[in-house]
Parts: C-alpha cells; sequence; structure tokens
C-alpha cells in the first residue's frame, strides 16, 4: 500500500511487505523495541541494489560443508544431510552462492556463552558450516538433525528444532537470512518466530521435505530444503 | 517459471559463531592510504544499546566502481552497540537515469527482533553532491538528516536507531 506521494520516492507500509514477516510481531517480543516505526521509503533500483560481493571457491575449506568434521571425533545425535537448490524468482539456479549456517547441537544447545540452557555441549560439534551453491544452484551440508530449545519469549516456550541460514544471491538486495525447520514439528502452534510469516504457503516453505533418494542408505537421511531468492533480477560482477 | 521467494528469519541471539568467527571489518588495513573509519552504534527504541546485531555494508570503490573484490564488510555490536569498519570513502556511482548518486554506503542491520533485516544507506557529511542525490533529495529534512554521517575526530559516525524518535530512515528495495 502507497502512504503517500513524496516527490520521486514511494511509501511502503511494512505491513503490506509480501512473503516476509512484518518487523512488529508482538507475539515475538523482542520486535517491540527494534521494530522501525515508520513507512519504508522505496529505494530505486541502482547499480548499489543490483550488485553484491561475488564468492569463490576459495571462500570457503573442503570441509566447511560437514559439521560432522574437524573437531576431533564423531558429534553425538541424528546425522543427516541438508541438500537442495538456490534459485531466482524464475527459477534460474543461483550459482557460486555463499550460504552459511549455524544451529544447535543434538541436544539443543548451542557452542555460545550467552545460551544457557542446561543440556551438554558436544565438544565434537561446534555447529557453523559454509557452502556454495553449483553450477546449478545446488548445495549439501552434512551435519546432525538440532534439538529443541527453550527460550524466555513466554511461559513454557520452546523453538522448534531448525537450522539458521545465511545466502548471498547476485545483488545485496537478495541478501537473505532465515531459518530451516522439520516437517511436521509439534512446536510449530506455539512459535511466533515461525507464525510471524503470515502467509501459511509462505511459512511452509520454511519446511524442509525429506528426501529419500539423496538419503545415503545405511548412513545418514537426507532433507531437502531449496530456496527462491527474492528481490530484482540481476546480473553478476563479472570476475 | 516464478516461484515464491523463501521468507526472511531473525538471525537470532547466536549467530556470532556461524557468521563472525572471520573479521570482514577492515575493507583495507587500518592506516592505509585514505582508509577512513566508519562506526556508530545501533540502538533500539529506549536508546538502549543492540548488543547482539550485525552491520553489513556494501559499498562502490574510490572511482565509484562496484566491484567482485572489494567493498563488502560485517562487523557485529559490542556490549556498548558498536560496531566499526575500516574503507575508503567510495566515488560517486552511475544511477540509472544517467546522472551520479552522491557516495554512499549500503547498509544492512540483523539482530535478534528484527525478523528480517533493515536496510538504509550512510552518506558522507560535507558533500556538495549530497545536495542533488536522488534519493536524498526526496526526503524530508529530518528523514534525510538520519542518513548523513558525523565527522569525529577524523573518522566517520553513523548511529542506526532502529525505532523511536529519530529513527533512520530504512529503505525497501
Amino acid at each position: 500500500m502507497s502512504i503517500e506521494a513524496t516527490p520521486g520516492l514511494e511509501r511502503v507500509d511494512d505491513t503490506d511487505a509480501g512473503p516476509d514477516p512484518p518487523y512488529l510481531y508482538p507475539d515475538y517480543r523482542s520486535t517491540a523495541l527494534r521494530a522501525p516505526g515508520k513507512p519504508l521509503v522505496l529505494l530505486p533500483h541502482t547499480l548499489s541494489e543490483l550488485t553484491g560481493p561475488v564468492y569463490g571457491q576459495d571462500a570457503v575449506g573442503a570441509l566447511d560443508h560437514d559439521l560432522t568434521e574437524g573437531h576431533g571425533g564423531e558429534p553425538l545425535g541424528e546425522r543427516i544431510i541438508v541438500a537442495g537448490r538456490v534459485t531466482d524468482a524464475d527459477g534460474r539456479p543461483v550459482r557460486s552462492a555463499l550460504i552459511e549456517i549455524w544451529q544447535a547441537n543434538a541436544a539443543g544447545r548451542y557452542a555460545h556463552e550467552v545460551d544457557q540452557h542446561p543440556a551438554p555441549l558436544d565438544p565434537h560439534f561446534a555447529g557453523a558450516g559454509r557452502c556454495l551453491t553449483d553450477d546449478e544452484g545446488r548445495y549439501r551440508f552434512v551435519t546432525v538433525k538440532p534439538g529443541a530449545y527453550p527460550w524466555r519469549n513466554h511461559p513454557n516456550a520452546w523453538r522448534p528444532a531448525h537450522i539458521h541460514l545465511s545466502l548471498f544471491g547476485r545483488a545485496f538486495t537478495n541478501r537473505l537470512v532465515t531459518q530451516m525447520y522439520f516437517p511436521g514439528d509439534p512446536l510449530f502452534a506455539q512459535d511466533p518466530i515461525y507464525h510471524s510469516v503470515r502467509d501459511p504457503n509462505a511459512r511452509e516453505r520454511l519446511v524442509c521435505e525429506l528426501d529419500l533418494d539423496t538419503t545415503v542408505p545405511e548412513w545418514a537421511l537426507a532433507y531437502r530444503f531449496d530456496v527462491v531468492l527474492g528481490g530484482p533480477a540481476a546480473t553478476p560482477l563479472e570476475t | 517459471m516464478a516461484v515464491e521467494p523463501t521468507p526472511s528469519q531473525t538471525v537470532g541471539p547466536f549467530f556470532s559463531f556461524g557468521l563472525l568467527a572471520a573479521d570482514a571489518s577492515q575493507l583495507v588495513p587500518a592506516g592505509a592510504p585514505a582508509a577512513v573509519s566508519l562506526s556508530g552504534r545501533v540502538l533500539d527504541g529506549e536508546g538502549d544499546p543492540v548488543f547482539d546485531a550485525m552491520v553489513e555494508i556494501w559499498q562502490a570503490d574510490e572511482d565509484g566502481n562496484y566491484r567482485p573484490d572489494f567493498g563488502w564488510g560485517r562487523c557485529g555490536t559490542d556490549a556498548g552497540g558498536r560496531y566499526s569498519f575500516v574503507t575508503r570513502k567510495p566515488g560517486r556511482v552511475a544511477d540509472p537515469d544517467g546522472g551520479t548518486q552522491a557516495p554512499h554506503v549500503s547498509m544492512l542491520v540483523f539482530a535478534r527482533g528484527l525478523l528480517k533485516p533493515v536496510r538504509t544507506r550512510v552518506y558522507f557529511p560535507g558533500e556538495a553532491a549530497n545536495e542533488e542525490d536522488r534519493v536524498l533529495s526526496a526526503l524530508a529534512e529530518d528523514e534525510r538528516a538520519t542518513l548523513v554521517a558525523r565527522e569525529v575526530g577524523g573518522g566517520l559516525e553513523f548511529d542506526v536507531r532502529l525505532r523511536g524518535d529519530g529513527q533512520t530512515t530504512f529503505f525497501a528495495v
């Protein structure tokens, strides 16, 4: 909804912002003091919006996609593969997209000093990984299924199990930070972060699917999570 | 075939080990020729520091060109809500209308309590080109003032006020 005609630039009401959550979502208490209160100014799409950092294979290490490696032993928990494709809003693959992930361990505890949940840390699990998409936009991580954990948003509040993802598309406007959930989680019903995406179809796009085709028999179940980066279509900077 | 975008979710409180393990706050080394510090605080609706935010910037080089190998930075905020970059002042960037834009740095702020990042621009103080910039000149004076950094002790200070009095002007794209 356009609020007023200021010369040159339109104002946009945040409550009509497409699939993304609104800034102010009272059920998620932390939004109360951090959500902008004024309408947003719609930016023209200049080179500043249509370009973004470009990553090459040197941006990630050979084992960075495997969160079960590199920490002196196998982490506890259910080993899983998380794989999928990154495309733009026209369905075209986004290649060389940098994906960074971080998550709690199988017990629901983050390797972060602020996390006080009385669940064990796992010395063999740091919980962070990164990778680049290939020419078809595909990516693949190996990790363990994160546990649910409590937080203080409301009485007896628990976050559904989730993996955080950060993605760079072709342009700085495509930048996306999101969370991937697991199918059928009974904690969805009481989670305001999940429900902050108001359109049920859009919410469904935050939930991965069990993928038996990618599952490695007798080793690890696979979950498929495809990501669509919105924003203006852009031509990548030539490297 | 058109497909629907994946919605945003908050970065939450526990991202630092995933996103801030490598320092990406110096686009050029401190003390390099023409290096300029760009720092400031992220503040909430009561003026309290947002101690668990992440600030990302994207900018052109000093000639006004966007390059694949320069221009992106990332910095977490500290207990006082402060972030700090070392960079170079970008040049004027071409505008699709055929003119040029005043030098500016694009900025995103992510934090717990932000279900999607806020997007703003940092402009430079005392810059004649600010008067002709298409974005700045389309804003009211008080909105414009929130987008121009202050020169403090040889560096640039730019506070991001997420909400309330003096809220920073934020953009949609």
